[in-house]
């Protein structure tokens, strides 16, 4: 299993969560193409930490580990940000009623 | 070897199709139910590259919890298929030609690598949760504590964002 094709696919995952949060008017689906451009970067990460194992290298088991730490702390980071996102999605529908992106470009004014 | 491939091409066309189904449909519950399948590919993946601990948590904190709390929003917020109106055609349009062509400019730059062919060793001990364990309590303790403060912070973070208001609101006399 070449590396490639693990590229090829974590490019098609993130640009399809790239094109969700471009095209949707929802803020909770825009949301959602955020994490699914994260988990596209996540996968990405741990086929290069089997990359790197491939090579004779002195550091690359520790390279490799530290990929996959690296993929954990992404997650914590995912979820800590998921909580605060989604309290304030909450709060905008309940000042505004409405979670339509569109619709906060009246707060400039 | 055969099998591998398989499964690789299995998964991938389950997670693409998941996250078509995303950005795709109507209704917000079924982008969740959309997205779960992709996560729950994405750590079918994982557990092909023998990252264990990695599919498990993926598995427990992106499809149990974050998914979870998404449902909960969009029932409290009672969101049913989409009722707003459709956004402008050339918006949407412009948005997924920008993102077809970053594809595009993406593929085209990485084709082209050096070590593209580099083919992934198999069955090794890396993800295993003990020697993962062991790196991350020995190396990398530092930003394991830092992470219980984040959290402690986008609890506390959450909870006062959530909070109704229990001031009451002076009338302004114009």
């Amino acid at each position: 299993m070449e590396i490639r094709w693990y590229i090829f696919l974590s490019l098609a995952l993130f640009c399809i969560g790239i094109i969700g949060a471009l095209t949707r008017r929802n803020s909770i689906i825009v949301f959602m193409c955020i994490e699914l451009m994260l988990n596209s970067v996540n996968l990405l990460l741990v086929a290069f930490s089997k990359m790197h194992l491939a090579s004779l290298n002195a550091f690359a088991g520790t390279m490799a580990t530290s990929a996959q730490i690296f993929v954990f702390f992404i997650m914590i980071v995912a979820a800590a940000e998921v909580s605060i996102g989604l309290a304030i999605i909450v709060l905008l529908y309940r000042n505004t009623r409405s979670i339509d992106i569109n619709f906060l470009n009246r707060l400039k004014n | 070897m055969v099998i591998t491939h398989i499964l690789f091409w299995f998964l991938s066309v389950l997670a693409i199709l998941g996250a078509i189904g995303v950005i795709a449909s109507k209704n917000p519950i079924y982008s969740v139910l959309c997205l779960i399948v992709v996560f729950f590919a994405i750590s079918g993946h994982y557990i092909l590259m023998n990252a264990q601990f990695l599919a498990i948590v993926n598995i427990i904190v992106y499809a149990g919890a974050i998914m979870v709390l998404f449902l909960f929003v969009i029932m409290l917020i009672n969101l049913n298929a989409e009722t707003e109106p459709v956004k402008n055609v050339y918006m949407k349009g412009a948005g997924i030609i920008s993102g077809l062509t970053l594809m595009i400019v993406l593929v085209a730059a990485l084709s082209h690598a050096e070590n593209a062919n580099v083919v992934m060793k198999a069955g090794t001990s890396v993800g295993l949760t003990e020697s993962l364990g062991k790196a991350l309590f020995n190396n990398y303790v530092v930003p394991f504590e830092i992470s219980s403060v984040l959290f402690l912070s986008a609890m506390v973070g959450a909870i006062l964002i959530g909070k109704k208001d229990s001031v009451k609101r002076v009338k302004q006399n114009i």
